[in-house]
């Protein structure tokens, strides 16, 4: 294969789909995901109704459910590496690079099937129109990419340390905050407009926080995993 | 500033057995830095005059925007030590970044209090979601998070390293948080009074206070600072000792 | 390849747990880490495969005169030891395979193959890990440790869980790998401890 020439990225492609059989054997992420993501679009489908919200708060409540979800399964990566005492057999094998990336892609990967699902539900039980389809998935798209890699390395760090559940969401929302804050802006311009330029600087900013973040990520993940 | 900044870092390089002194220079400092806030706070509510629109409401000027600004400068030094943690495996650093936390935290607070209090008495609420007033926000978050973390790991290195990742990586994230944020809400701060990117509508009195405050708390977040600094070199040495 | 161990200390907090250890192995040679419990033995393994971090000394490896930098020794060693636990929802298979292709070990099924006999596993390759029993689990991390043919094999607690099949067969690895590689074991086993030419002693 082409394109897995250079070793770290083999290494990530190996690890993640390491992860995507060992996720498909028991589920839990995808579970826990998923069901909770329901639970909140069923909950928030009732308590506000089909056509009493505007396309503003429809738009932050498709983040809202979006952020959530992620905080209820995205850190199980590596919370499953440690509990289970294979980080150690893990990192005998492979370089932390590789390793961070292919966690990072196997959370994009849950982030995206998630959305598969729950979207194109949240567009029917909440009667959601958006006029510029391509911005708004564009911005979904990107704002994916963000939040799995800020996730994925709080992740990380909350694997090491003791209340990891509460931890996670408490330490990924001022980092992710960017990533939902602009995800919200972006959706409310595509309800409306069908141009690209109109949502530009969202979607740049997405674009700048997933470098920037993953950038960050790689050069500090090392001192996170071998401490 | 930078001068005591300086000063700090060669001070740390030094050597770790420092002797606290209460030398005549220090208590010349002190005793300085008291009659200069002194004078600050006289100057703010007897001798600037007010600005036009905000009435008296302008005297919190002198303590909201250096205390706020504090809090961003405790944010970078705290980053600035976490980096020299890392690159140097000193636990000592890491403490540092600790110190510079909690003061971070407390300014912080301060912060958000002053502004909630500006906010209710100028635009009639506590809070609004103004870009600045969300900034201060996010960096409270950011503070509580930090602490949570060193909360939740017993040991020392572990704790060191990770608080120190964290307090790296949410740096490299904030900078996004100021930039999306004004495009959502606009702005209700009295912007073309302070900001010096257009042109300051300060009086000359005015800007004199307000520039002395800002330097007077600067001078004192950089005492405390040091203070806290000192007070970490001497549980290190008692540890040390103790083995 | 040669194994140097220079000064290792290391330090919890400010528990000393590591003083000041030396030592040198090179093919051919091994060496049993002996302490009672709780006196770093597994420390000084973990630092030595480049687990941990020391807080003194230096891990050397040295390939012809070249030192060899960390990342790239990981393929060198093959190492058994209580804490590392392959992934149970996995088969032995799926977890061999990923091991091995990320040690880019070539002749994979042939070599797992060969090994799990070697194991007596043969037969229970495509069982998920939590259904082997822990003696079962013993026998395939060496499976695991000896997938990449190991240059330096390092056992913590080599015979723990085996029953004599399984020690004769552990004792039978140990002797091949004595003859042109590098061994080392930590154990307080006297029967394990013949397996080391010398001893390093861990007191705390």
């Amino acid at each position: 294969m082409e394109i897995f020439r250079l070793k770290l990225l083999h290494d990530a492609w190996l690890i993640f789909q390491k992860d995507i059989r060992q996720e498909f054997k028991t589920r839990y992420s995808l579970n826990a995901i998923f069901l909770f993501a329901l639970v909140t679009l069923v909950a928030v489908s009732f308590s506000i109704g089909t056509f009493t919200a505007s396309a503003d708060i429809k738009s932050a409540l498709l983040w809202i459910i979006i952020f959530f979800s992620a905080m209820s399964g995205l850190s199980h990566i590596f919370v499953r590496e440690e509990e289970k005492h294979t980080a150690d057999t893990l990192k005998l094998v492979a370089q932390p690079t590789g390793i961070f990336l292919g966690k990072f892609l196997f959370n994009l990967f849950l982030l995206f099937v998630l959305e598969l699902i729950i979207v194109p539900l949240y567009f029917a039980v909440m009667n959601f129109e958006v006029s510029g389809v391509a911005v708004f998935i564009s911005v979904l798209l990107l704002g994916s990419l963000g939040l799995s890699a800020g996730a994925t390395m709080t992740a990380a760090i909350i694997s090491k340390a003791s209340a990891k559940g509460a931890l996670f969401a408490v330490l990924s929302f001022p980092i992710l905050l960017p990533v939902i804050v602009a995800g919200i802006n972006g959706t409310k311009i595509a309800v409306k407009q069908v141009a690209f330029a109109e949502a530009g600087s969202e979607l740049q900013m997405l674009f700048a926080y997933s470098v920037v973040v993953i950038t960050a990520a790689i050069l500090l993940f090392d001192f996170v995993w071998n401490e | 500033m930078l001068d005591v900044e300086s000063k700090l870092v060669g001070y740390n390089k030094k050597s770790e057995n420092v002797e606290i002194q209460e030398t005549l220079m220090n208590k010349i400092w002190q005793f300085g830095l008291l009659i200069w806030l002194f004078l600050v706070s006289l100057a703010a509510f007897l001798w600037a005059p007010l600005a036009e629109g905000l009435g008296e409401y302008t005297r919190i000027l002198y303590f909201h925007v250096p205390v706020a600004w504090v809090t961003v400068l405790a944010f970078l030094i705290g980053a600035v030590y976490s980096i020299s943690y890392l690159k140097t495996r000193r636990i000592i650093y890491d403490q540092i970044a600790e110190s510079a936390g909690q003061l971070g935290l407390l300014y912080c607070v301060l912060a958000t209090v002053t502004g909630s209090i500006w906010a209710k008495v100028s635009w009639g609420s506590f809070w609004n979601w103004d870009p600045r007033e969300t900034s201060i926000f996010i960096l409270l978050l950011i503070y509580a998070a930090y602490f949570a973390l060193r909360s939740a790991i017993e040991e020392e290195e572990r704790k060191a390293v990770l608080s120190s990742v964290y307090s790296i990586f949410a740096f490299v994230s904030v900078p996004f948080f100021v930039f999306i944020v004004p495009r959502i809400y606009s702005s209700l701060h009295p912007d073309p009074l302070i900001n010096t990117q257009t042109k300051i509508n300060m009086d000359g009195k005015m800007l004199t206070t307000f520039l002395s405050s800002l330097f007077g708390f600067t001078v004192l977040f950089f005492w405390i600072f040091k203070r806290k600094i000192d007070l970490v070199k001497i549980k290190l040495d008692l540890r040390k000792m103790e083995n | 390849m040669k194994l140097i161990v220079e000064k290792i200390g290391k330090n919890f907090g400010e528990k000393k747990i590591l003083r000041d250890i030396s030592f040198e192995l090179s093919p051919g040679k091994s060496a049993a880490i002996v302490g009672p419990n709780g006196s770093g033995k597994t420390t000084l393994v973990r630092i030595i495969c480049g687990l941990i971090r020391p807080s003194a000394g230096k891990v050397k490896y040295i390939e012809g005169n070249k030192q060899i930098v960390t990342q790239e020794f990981y393929k060198a060693i093959g190492l058994v030891g209580p804490y590392l636990e392959l992934y149970e929802e996995l088969t032995a298979r799926e977890n061999l395979m990923f091991f091995a292709k990320m040690k880019r070990v070539s002749n994979i099924s042939d070599k797992i193959s060969s090994l799990m006999e070697r194991l007596n596993l043969t037969g229970q390759e495509d069982d998920q890990v939590r259904t082997y029993s822990s003696g079962m689990c013993q026998r395939l991390k060496y499976v695991f440790a000896l997938i990449g043919d190991p240059k330096i094999l390092i056992l913590d607690e080599p015979t723990s869980n085996l029953d004599s099949d399984g020690i004769d067969r552990v004792y039978d690895i140990m002797n091949e790998q004595k003859k042109n590689n590098i061994l080392l074991i930590a154990t307080n086993n006297q029967m394990d401890l013949q397996y080391g030419d010398f001893q390093i002693e861990v007191t705390s």
